[in-house]
Order: C-alpha cells, then structure tokens, then sequence
C-alpha cells in the first residue's frame, strides 16, 4: 500500500531541516518530480561507453540548469557530470552525491542505482560527486533525506541505462526489446541465445536515445538483489588502513596552519590582543584580529557571517595551537551573552508559574481537567546539549587571484557556497567546494562558520591554509541543542482513557520573537490528534547562547517528554503502558503533518497510527512484553515518529539501591519502508541507541556569564564501551517508501528508559540527563 | 632534529618545538595522517599508536619522549604485500564504521589487546577499549570484530 495523498503545495524540506526543526511530515516524489527530471547522455568521455547524467528542475533541486545548458557548456569535464558509467572496459563507475557523515549513504545511493541497472555490486566503483548545484541538484546531508529524497531518482538513473543497453542490444540482434532480459551486468536473449556483457554493448548503448522517465519499469521489491543485504562500507579499506579521507587529512601544497580564537562568551569583541609576543613564538608566522561580521551565531548555514577573534598562522598545527595557548586578549563584552543555567532554571519557574501564550487550543483542557476520574502533573527539565562529534572542526581553504578553494568536512555544501563567496567578495562560481568525509555530523556540520573562518584567513595571507579548531573551541562554540522546560498536565477519564493533555512549553528566544533555533514544540500529530482536550502554551527566556538542529531535532527532547508523560497517564489510569499507548493510536488511519518552512507549508503524510501500532508491537513482542521481572528490574516502552520512520524502543534496566543504572537491552521495532543497506541501517539505529542512552545519562551544557563550562571530554562524559547496552533492531520492511536511519531511532530511547526505570524503582525522573536526579550508570 | 623510527623506518625530523605531541609529527611532518586528533588531552583515543607495542595517545607524547622506539601506527599494521591484519580485516568485513573517525584508534588499542590477550573475554575488552570513544557508538560492532580478529589470529597460530 502506497500514500496517495495529493500534494497541493509544499515548501523545500530542506528549509525545514535548516531552520531547526524536526521533518514530520514528507512529501514523497510524484509522478510530476519524475517528469521534471531529465536525464542527459554524454560523450567525449574518456574511455568512451555509456555516459549518463541527470539534473534536476524540481523544487529539490537548487538552481538546476536546463539540462540542454548543462550538455552544452558542461561537455568537456562530462565524466565528472554523471551519475552513472557502463565503460566498454566493464567499469562501473557511479557517483554518490552527498556528505558521507556517518549515516552509510555513500554506500547506499549507489547501491539503488545498481539495483536497477541490475550489475553485481562487485563490478561497482563508487565516488564522491563533486558538489555542484547545477548538476547535482541540493547536496546536503541533513533531516534523514539523503534516501527518502533520492530513492527514485537513483532508480531512474539506474533504469536509465539499463534501458539504454537493452535498446542497443535490441537492435544489433534484431530482436524486440520485450524478449530480452538481464542480469549481473549481463544482456541475453532466450530465443537466439544472444548474450553480451553491458561492456561490449556499451557503445552501442550510448548512441540511443534517452527514454522519457515515465516510460521506464522498475524492479519489483521480490526481485532485489542487492537491496535489503548488507554491503559493508565502500570506504571501509581506507578508514582501516589509515587513508586520507576527512576534512582533517587534506594536505594542500604551499598550505599553512592556523588556529582561531573566539571570545570567551559569545559576541565578545577583542579590544587587544598580544600579538607582537605571539609572532615571536616557535613556528608562528604571523597572528592577526579579525573583526568578524557577526557576534551572535545565528544559525544560518547559507550565511556569511564569523565572529570576532585572533588569527594565528603556524607552520604546523602544533605551532598554531601551543601559541593559540599563550594568548593574551583583552575583550569586550558589553553585548556578549551573559546566559547564566542557573538563571534559567530559576527564570523558568517562575514563567511555570504565571502561564504561557496559547499557541494550540482544541476542546475545553480546563473542564476536561475538572471532570477527570484521575489528573497528572509534571514539570520537565532537560539541559543543553553539545553535538561534540569526533573530528574537531577544521577547514582548508585557499584563495587566489579571486578564486576560492575549499575543502571542507560539511554536511551542508550547496548552503556554504554563497555565502562564503559573499564573505569574500566572488562570485559563487568562483568558489570550489570539495566535499571531504564529515567525522561525525549530529548536525553541528550543517553550519558552515568554520568554514567561512578559512576563507577569511586565506584570503588575508594569501596562502593555502587548514584551520584546525580545538576541541575546547569546538565545545565553547557550538550550537547547541536548546535546554527547556515543560510543565505538563493530563487527565484520565472514568474510563481510564486519554482525555486531556496540556503543555507549556518554556523555552529561549534570541529576539524575542521566536523561540531559538530547534527549540519551541514540533506541530506533532501524537498526541493532538488522539485527545478531545488539547492545549500548549508557549513562554520564552531571552538568550545568547546559539543553538540548532542535533540529531533528531525538537524529537531527541519532545518525545522524552511525551512519551513519559502518557506513561504518567497510563499509570494514573491503572493501565499498562502499551495497550494505553496502543488505544491512543486508535484506528489504523493515515494524519496528516505540516512540512514546513519560511516559505510556508503545505499539508503532507505524517505519522501513520496503522504503522505507529505495528511497531510498538513488535518491539513488546520481542521484548516479552508483560514478563514477571525481579524487583529492581523493569521494562519501559516508547514511541515516537520522526523524520517519517516509525519507532518504538522497550528497554529493559535494573536499578540498585545508589541508583545505578543497569541497561541491560533494548529492543527496536522500526518501520522506516524497506531497508536499503541492512548493514547500515542497523548500525544506525544500534548507534541511535546508544547515542540516546549516552545523552540522557550524564551530557549536558552549562553556562555562567555566557561562558560554557564544559571544555572537553572530561567534562563531557561520552558513554564508553562498558556501559553499551545490547541492542536488537527488527525493521517491519513495509511497502511504504523507503525513508532515512540517521535520525528517528534516537527520540524514543530516552522516555523508554526513563519508563523502566519507574517500573523498576516506582521513582518517575522529570530530568535531563538523569545524573541530575543521582542516578549513574 | 628529531630522529623517529616509525612502521620500520627511520625518519629525521626537524621541529622548532621540541615539545610537539607525537600526533603532529606524524600528521604534519610525516603525511601519516590516520592518527587523529579527537581531544588534546588524552581522553578520547583517536590518536592511539603503539610505541614498543604499547599503546600510547599521541596528542599527549612529546616526539622528543620517543626518538629510538619503535613507533607503529595505523599505516604500518597491514602486512608490507598490503594483506590487512586480521583486525583491520575484522573491522571490514563486520563493517564497523559510521563516521570512522575513530576508528583507526580503536583498532590500534585492539590489536594490542589481542597481542597481550589473544583471546580475550568481554571483561577483558572493556577494560582494553575503555579508552577509546566511539561517538557514533559502534560498540557492539568492535567487539564482534575484536572476538571475529581473534579467533583469526588462533587459526593462523593453529597452522604456523
């Protein structure tokens, strides 16, 4: 069964993914996606054979160029166009076109378009597309889209030519199209007994034309071969053996190193620095203050915006960091954030107190409250976190004769190339993005500050240079996932059902406008669509501190709160968590999400209650849901929607007297369609898990007159190796489309835990991380 | 000038900072850039190398600490005909990464474990790798993998 829903308007998800929050409702490719892309054949390759690409005039393509334009004025750098290449010499070369960050889509793009081009996984080379609007439409990784937007035209680009060398071989062998089949990159005909490998017929290929899309068949799902298996990593060899791949690895000849120091708290400015004693240290050429032309870290990827610091130019990264060291700087701090935690926590109670602004009102919250057989009341914290991926930021760049160069480990390229070229002064086409593998993303590498701190710098030594950040740089100016604050209410009725839910929501506002970037309350369907008596209620809290997308924006904390919160309920009722949950869902029925964006929004599919249900059992089947347990030991549940996957986690933990925290296993049912790369897929979500299990144990971000109090990993304490629960992922592989990994296994982990460890202790944490409530593991 | 013997060759170094971590010599003196810079302070192990055999973080040995031990990195593991070891091996074929930052520390602390420990026990794992952060949690992953090496590394034992 396939959503059906007509899409009337929508704005680029992509905004929605950019402007922090969360992706709950998708537009799937229609038929008219499918008509506007076009494929074009090229030649002059070297090596010659089967040369296609593609461009894209949808909406999901930036700027795309007529594809007569491209073939035109694009011919003489053709081999680097292409999506796909049958070479005469049995080469097959395909191009995977966005930032491998982690999630395993290098791998897995090109694994669709092998699929259907129906060659052995074996036979395929795959390399990272250079970034280019114009040919490559958006690239970017980023909101778990790389597959759910990519996934039909992979598929296109693999039929394409598959088309193609059935129609040459058609030909040469006089025989109809229809007769001919293939397999592993091989042609045959039955009636004949003609064959011949896609290399032989690879020229011939090339000489037909191009079929129209809508023309095309594809695989059927029982056919796959490759789709579904696990296929390890196609960088793999180089990560184990050392090889250059990241950002942090480029070497550029003539290159030089620098180091960049910002302000203690954010939009501080340097009034002075000692650079005349910095010049005198060992390997340091030069050091210098930028002004920058910004303070307050926006979140705007697209942006052209650095802050204020000191510019130091070493001969190694040594030089440049030991002397970053020595630095004396006078700053001002007139307009830098004074965010203080405490404040908040403080700020926030008090704004609990006197009520929100109603931003959602449905029923009558206040008589619903007064007739209920039971009412809940809880007030939820969770603090700031930090992405704190591994590979600490760098960026080399290299500016020259009004032309840029950048190397960059990103997961938003398309975004950093105009406004770095704005920052510089050139014209976008004058700026060269290479995309180098990301050492983890979180999405903090969706902002390109980093980014536009080398082009700067380049361009005012004009030399070559790497800027490395250091690890208390990359803590100290992240952009944070937003704290907040719910106070919850809820109430039961006679019949032990759901029957009001209120939230108000406090969270930050730089401008007092609008809550800061990934915080406010995601326009969720659960739980609105299932109560009779809605509310939410918004207040904000002035703040400098910059915050934006973390995997799983918005969900990573809402779900924590919502799905606690109906355990809360569940338990007022006296009823067990699932067949509360269960009820909520209702009948099987398809809602219906805002995709959002500035542009504005249009109605898409969201959460689907038919697939919420199936997952959340599964994973209580896989679990043994409703076992005795010893005391001290308990399972907890939780669902949540996101980023279009299904999911539902059941954890089981035990708790001893000091309230250290067991987890000894969690069971994931995921229905995010049909699995791509089952390798990948299930690591992601394994390290999901984990990710999640790490995050609501012990991280969190404070800050004292603006300043951020945890430096590094010290202060950070990221779950190590012992404490990694077993985790047990079952996907449901339904029919839907397939959609990402990256993301939707993090929400429910952390209310599912959360949940065990009620059943375990009877103590309900309203906490995060829960080391705030004494709690270890 | 600094004289190293790195993965069986001798190299001099010339630093103006005598000082200088391990880590950025070999990144930025030597091209040997699969060590990697995680923390600075030895919290994180993406910078593991072994020096004798023993595995030691880079980001917080002085080069100069060094000079005539015999320095191995994650470059000079695999065999000189290029056949990985049966770590490096392991790592590949249960496809352990996601990002693979840290990877190249993760295998380095392994495979002193497995040197020292041929066949080690879940316990044994966790002190050895407890060392090292994984930030896309791969955990379970390097296990399967260091359980997968070892039992390689028996059979080649078996039959040598």
């Amino acid at each position: 069964m396939k959503t059906k829903d007509k899409i009337e308007t929508f704005s680029d998800p992509l905004d929605a993914v950019l402007s922090g929050r969360d992706l709950n409702a998708y537009h799937g490719l229609s038929p008219q996606d499918v008509s506007r892309r076009k494929f074009i054949k090229l030649s002059g390759v070297a090596g010659g054979g089967l040369v296609l690409a593609f461009t894209l005039t949808s909406k999901l393509g930036m700027n795309a160029a007529d594809a007569k334009e491209m073939a035109k004025g694009k011919t003489g750098d053709a081999d680097l166009n292409a999506y796909v290449q049958v070479h005469p010499d049995g080469t097959i070369r395909i191009y995977s076109k966005n930032p491998e960050i982690g999630q395993g889509i290098k791998t897995g793009l090109p694994m669709i378009v092998a699929e259907e081009l129906d060659v052995p996984w074996s036979q395929v080379i795959v390399e990272q597309a250079p970034i280019d609007a114009n040919r490559f439409g958006a690239q970017f990784a980023g909101g778990s889209l790389s597959t759910p937007f990519n996934f039909q035209p992979m598929r296109i680009a693999g039929a394409t030519a598959r088309a193609m060398l059935v129609a040459a071989a058609a030909k040469d062998w006089k025989v109809p199209e229809a007769e001919i089949t293939t397999s592993d990159a091989m042609l045959m005909h039955a009636g004949s007994g003609k064959k011949a490998s896609y290399a032989e017929m690879a020229e011939k290929a090339a000489k037909m034309p191009v079929p129209n899309p809508k023309t095309l068949t594809f695989k059927d799902r029982k056919d796959w071969k490759l789709l579904g298996t696990r296929v390890t990593g196609v960088d793999n060899h180089a990560i184990v053996t050392g090889g250059s791949l990241f950002g942090i690895d480029t070497v550029v000849p003539g290159m030089v190193y620098a180091s960049y120091t910002r302000g203690p708290a954010i939009g501080a400015t340097v009034k002075s620095a000692n650079l005349d004693y910095i010049r005198t240290l060992p390997g340091v050429k030069d050091a210098f203050v930028l002004s920058g032309n910004g303070t307050m870290m926006a979140f705007n990827p697209g942006g052209e915006t650095y802050v204020p610091g000191v510019a130091i130019v070493a001969e190694s990264t040594w030089a440049a960091i030991s002397a970053k060291r020595q630095l004396d700087i006078e700053w001002d701090e007139t307009n830098a954030s004074k965010d203080s935690w405490t404040g908040f926590v403080k700020q926030a109670a008090d704004l609990a107190k006197k009520g929100g602004t109603q931003t959602d009102d449905k029923g009558n919250v206040d008589d619903a409250l007064k007739s209920a057989k039971g009412t809940v009341e809880g007030y939820y914290t969770f603090a700031y976190v930090s992405h704190a991926h591994l590979e600490p930021h760098n960026c080399t760049a290299s500016f020259k004769d009004g032309k840029l160069e950048i190397w960059a480990p990103t997961q938003t390229p398309s975004n950093a190339i105009p406004g770095v070229a704005k920052l510089v002064g050139i014209a976008p086409e004058d700026v060269t993005l290479h995309q180098r593998r990301c050492g983890g993303g979180f999405g903090r590498r969706l902002e390109n500050d980093y980014l536009r701190e080398a082009a700067v710098i380049s361009k005012q030594i004009g030399l070559p240079v790497k800027l490395q950040w250091t690890r208390e740089d990359d803590f100290s100016h992240d952009y944070f996932r937003p704290a907040g604050f719910f106070d919850m209410k809820g109430a039961v009725d006679e019949n032990g059902k759901a029957a009001a839910w209120q939230a108000h929501v406090i969270t930050m506002t730089p401008d007092g406008k609008t809550p800061v970037s990934a915080g406010g309350l995601n326009a969720a369907n659960f739980p609105k669509d299932m109560v009779e008596n809605y509310r939410a209620t918004l207040s904000m809290m002035q703040s400098g501190t910059p915050t934006g997308p973390w995997r799983a924006p918005g969900s990573n904390t809402y779900a924590w709160v919502e799905q606690s919160f109906v355990h809360e309920m569940a338990v007022a009722a006296g009823r067990d968590q699932v067949e509360f949950l269960l009820e909520m869902m209702g009948e099987p029925r398809q809602l219906m999400g805002i995709a959002r964006g500035p542009g504005g929004g249009g109605a898409a599919p969201a959460l689907h209650t038919g697939r919420a249900a199936a997952v959340i059992k599964a994973a209580a089947k896989a679990a043994d849901w409703g076992r005795e347990l010893p005391k001290g030991r308990g399972l907890g549940a939780a669902f949540f929607y996101s980023h279009m996957g299904h999911i539902a986690e059941v954890a089981e933990v035990s708790v001893d007297a000091n309230k250290k925290v067991t987890v000894h296993k969690v069971w994931v049912a995921a229905d995010i369609g049909p699995v791509i790369n089952m390798s990948a897929a299930e690591n992601e979500f394994e390290g999901a898990v984990i990710d999640g299990l790490s995050t609501m144990m012990g991280l969190e971000i404070t800050m004292e007159k603006g300043r951020i109090e945890q430096r590094n990993f010290d202060s950070y304490p990221i779950l190590r190796m012992e404490h990694a629960p077993e985790v047990e992922v079952t996907f449901l592989q339904t029919e839907y489309n397939p959609t990402g990994a990256g993301e939707p296994g993090l929400p429910p982990l952390a209310p599912a835990v959360c949940n065990a460890i009620y059943a375990a202790t009877g103590n309900r944490i309203r906490t995060l991380p829960i080391s705030k409530e004494g709690y270890s593991i | 000038m600094l004289r190293l013997k790195v993965n069986g060759q001798e190299h001099e170094v010339d630093v103006s900072d005598p000082s200088t971590p391990l880590l950025w010599v070999l990144r930025d003196s030597l091209g040997l850039v699969g060590t990697k810079f995680g923390c600075g302070i030895a919290q994180c192990g993406a910078c593991t190398v072994h020096v004798n055999g023993m595995p030691v973080r880079s980001c917080i040995t002085a080069a100069s600490d060094v000079e005539g031990q015999e320095i191995t990195t994650i470059e000079g593991i695999a065999a000189t005909d290029g056949a990985l070891h049966p770590v490096q091996q392991a790592w590949v074929e249960i496809d352990v990464p996601q990002c693979g930052y840290c990877q190249a520390g993760q295998i380095m602390s392994a495979v002193a474990l497995l040197k020292q420990t041929p066949k080690p026990t879940d316990a044994d794992i966790d002190a050895a790798m407890s060392g090292n952060i994984c930030r896309c949690a791969t955990y379970k992953r390097i296990r399967k993998a260091i359980h997968t090496a070892s039992a390689s590394v028996a059979k080649l034992g078996d039959t040598a």
